[in-house]
């Protein structure tokens, strides 16, 4: 199968393009990048990208795909589907399932799945631990013969030193990155928002900086005496940036991502109780959000990530400090990274695609993705950087329906989304 | 009478202006003679229904509120949901629907998490009244408080507030610091650090401060209130025992000595005798505990007269 799409602006920042440029599709893998002025070849399907931005697959390091054990909350295949409608070709689930994803049966088990769905790449996360319980190494290695990209204990955080030291030097010699949702929890056990101001307004148990900057920290020393590659999850607060950006100027295996409510919201979201709001890390303050987009600006934050947390409309219809945390994501997140960081000034488009394929790739080792350079999978994201659009929750893909921005109107939205070469979504008129 | 309460719930002080308290201070002062008649009934909300929704136990205020119904001939209905129930499967907001699907005009909320009546508010076409929620707000209270304070020393504006004990975990705390300061007078905190962080004066613009020591809160005040310490917070340990607390942070009789001479001292109960207050404390003639829980009907009374919009009191009624 061949096909051309045509008529597109390129940003290809792996491959330092920013151009009008035709790509050439063959077999699920780009073959070439032609002229617009060429003619073009024969016999071959055409995608008119009408004059929109054509951007490697956008790679999502962090989402909940609740599948195997909830799939009241979500499944691998309505995942996949919430996925390619906000432009992300790849998305690496948590081993937060049921059973935990600690062994390669399950890594297995949620490929095959993804693959019966058809749309995007699903690239496991494997545990830390056994049942994430902290205790005893997980099959890392066969996890990742399996297929999984890393490892992480994401909501069960390894809570000691000396079992996350060990998992690192474990990691590091399968080559997989060690993600570590930071929080200390004997900071934080019983906190249902950001400890601060709002949380003694609202009477509501707070979750201080503290506790993510402490483990943050920690996890950075020990990346240094390993040698290991820590990814930190989700950057929420000032001293977790700053933490990060030491680290990466003394040359520490250290990488980040953010995910986009903290960067648009505060805990001031917080005050009418809402438990569309209620996440962890929880939003954070002013001052904390404009460290994080700080962080943005000047790359110590190397990715966007949702951390798309699909909950039952009643599981959330609870009283603020009994509902889970989490809220969904794939389909909002690059209509307020487009609103907040683009629309704004922070960074340009160039820097967004970077934040969200070719960086996302080389965190996480993704060979032949985050670039659409010739030989590349063909997992392409085409983005009308004008579209104006509303969010309504009701139309979302995803099973589950928790999300603040339910109403919120942007400009920038991903209008079709391509996996191996395939055309897997393609936005109506809304 | 002109309604000077224009909202339709109650859900803490916090988001009232200083008239809205006012009015609702002014109202429970004409409802204050019913309860002294010898027929304790008016027939202001004559066919209203109200629902003393409580997911978490009370005695005191539960009754509270009843009597306020009833002296007002409203039909009051008492429902106790232990939170155990709900986790048989309703949600709240199930539970919530279905309460107001029988239509009643006010329902009267407790629970132990925080928001609760913001979240029934939004759902709801019952009025909601908030009869203290989590560690955010217990407005009732501090509408009694101030009941009894403006008893005793006729204004509110101008005097010096002392609060006592776990101020970090106290709705009472919360919703008395924003009706007092919003009214003028100073507020200070004390306790241990650990229940009395220092960036609680952040909770209001001004009139708050955090004391460094209960002697400092004390000195020179016109009020002393005591919150409760709830010894069932004491597995998590925020400070070393009981009665450590009594001798370091409770009010004595020698504590007591710093305040002005006239200063009244208040408790919303129940109290837990030697530990917060001494009990020659609580016994004395400053102690206006029992007026506190006489005013408390009178202002729920008003409370509940405003929430339904009932017709004016008419003295030959």
């Amino acid at each position: 199968m061949r096909l051309l799409i045509k008529n597109g602006h390129l940003i290809d920042p792996a491959a330092n393009e920013n151009t009008g440029m035709n790509v050439l599709i063959e077999d699920g893998r780009v073959s070439a990048w032609m002229k617009q002025s060429e003619p073009d070849p024969e016999d071959i399907e055409i995608f008119d990208a009408g004059g929109n931005l054509v951007a490697p697959g956008f790679i999502d390091l962090h989402v909940h795909l609740r599948e195997p054990g909830q799939e009241h909350k979500e499944t691998i295949a309505t995942g996949c589907a919430a996925a390619v409608a906000g432009g992300w070709t790849s998305i690496c689930p948590m081993p937060n399932t049921n059973p935990i994803n600690d062994n390669a049966a399950i890594t297995r088990y949620m490929i095959e799945q993804a693959e019966h769905a058809g749309l995007a790449n699903v690239f496991p996360i494997g545990a830390i631990t056994k049942s994430s319980d902290g205790i005893e190494l997980a099959e890392m290695a066969e996890m990742k013969s399996a297929g999984a990209v890393a490892v992480s204990d994401d909501g069960r955080p390894v809570p000691t030193a000396g079992m996350m030291r060990r998992a690192m030097q474990y990691a590091r010699d399968h080559s997989l990155p060690v993600i570590d949702h930071c929080e200390d929890k004997s900071l934080s056990s019983g906190g249902v928002m950001h400890e601060g101001k709002v949380s003694l307004l609202l009477g509501l148990k707070g979750m201080p900086a503290l506790a993510e900057e402490i483990d943050a920290v920690r996890d950075i020393l020990l990346a240094r005496e390993t040698g290991a590659h820590i990814h930190i999850a989700h950057v929420s607060t000032a001293g977790a940036v700053e933490a990060v950006r030491r680290a990466k100027a003394e040359g520490v295996r250290v990488t980040c991502e953010v995910t986009p409510h903290h960067f648009t919201l505060t805990d001031r979201a917080v005050e009418g109780y809402d438990t569309n709001t209620k996440m962890a890390p929880p939003l954070r303050s002013k001052e904390h959000l404009e460290a994080v987009i700080e962080g943005i600006r000047d790359g110590t934050i190397d990715a966007i990530a949702t951390d798309h947390a699909p909950h039952h409309a009643d599981e959330k219809a609870l009283e603020f400090d009994r509902a889970p945390f989490g809220i969904i994501g794939l389909e909002t997140a690059v209509g307020l990274a487009f609103n907040e960081l683009v629309e704004k000034g922070v960074i340009g488009l160039e820097q967004l695609v970077r934040l969200c394929s070719a960086n996302p790739a080389k965190i996480f080792g993704l060979e032949g993705r985050g670039t659409l350079a010739p030989g590349a999978h063909a997992d392409v994201t085409i983005i009308d950087p004008d579209l104006e659009w509303t969010y309504d929750v009701r139309t979302t893909r995803s099973k589950s329906r928790n999300t603040p921005y339910h109403g919120w109107t942007f400009r920038g939205a991903a209008v079709a989304t391509f996996v191996g070469g395939r055309q897997v979504y393609e936005r109506n008129g809304e | 009478m002109e309604k000077p309460f224009h909202r339709r719930d109650l859900l803490g002080i916090k988001d009232l202006s200083a008239e809205e308290v006012l009015g609702i201070l002014d109202t429970a002062e004409s409802f204050r003679e019913i309860s002294s008649r010898e027929i304790k009934k008016v027939p202001a909300l004559r066919g209203k229904t109200i629902i003393n929704l409580f997911f978490e136990a009370s005695t005191r205020t539960r009754t509270s509120f009843e009597l306020a119904a009833k002296r007002l001939s409203a039909d009051a209905v008492n429902i106790s949901v232990s939170t155990s129930s709900v986790a048989k499967g309703e949600t709240l907001i199930d539970t919530a629907l279905t309460l107001d699907a029988m239509q009643p005009d006010c329902i009267v909320v407790r629970h132990s998490s925080a928001g609760v009546p913001h979240q029934l508010a939004r759902i709801s076409k019952a009025a909601i009244v908030n009869a203290g929620d989590g560690t955010n707000e217990h407005p009732t209270q501090a509408l009694l408080d101030a009941m009894t304070i403006r008893e005793h020393k006729q204004r509110i504006a101008g005097l010096k507030v002392a609060i006592l004990g776990d101020i970090l975990h106290s709705r009472v705390a919360r919703s008395n610091i924003h009706l007092l300061t919003k009214l003028g007078a100073t507020v200070r905190v004390a306790g241990p650090r650990t229940l009395v962080p220092e960036d609680f004066e952040s909770l209001v613009e001004e009139g708050l401060a955090v004391a460094q020591s209960v002697e400092e809160a004390i000195e020179g005040t016109d009020v002393v209130m005591i919150l409760r310490i709830q010894k069932e917070r004491q597995d998590s340990a925020f400070f070393p025992t009981l009665s450590e607390y009594a001798v370091h942070y409770g009010l004595t009789s020698e504590r007591l000595a710093l305040a002005k001479e006239d200063a009244i001292v208040l408790h919303p109960g129940p109290m837990n005798r030697g530990i917060e207050i001494a009990s020659e404390v609580a016994d004395s003639a400053r102690s206006q505990i029992l007026d506190q829980v006489k005013y408390g009907v009178t202002v729920r009374m008003a409370v509940l007269y405003l929430a339904t919009g009932g017709r004016p009191v008419r003295d030959e009624e």
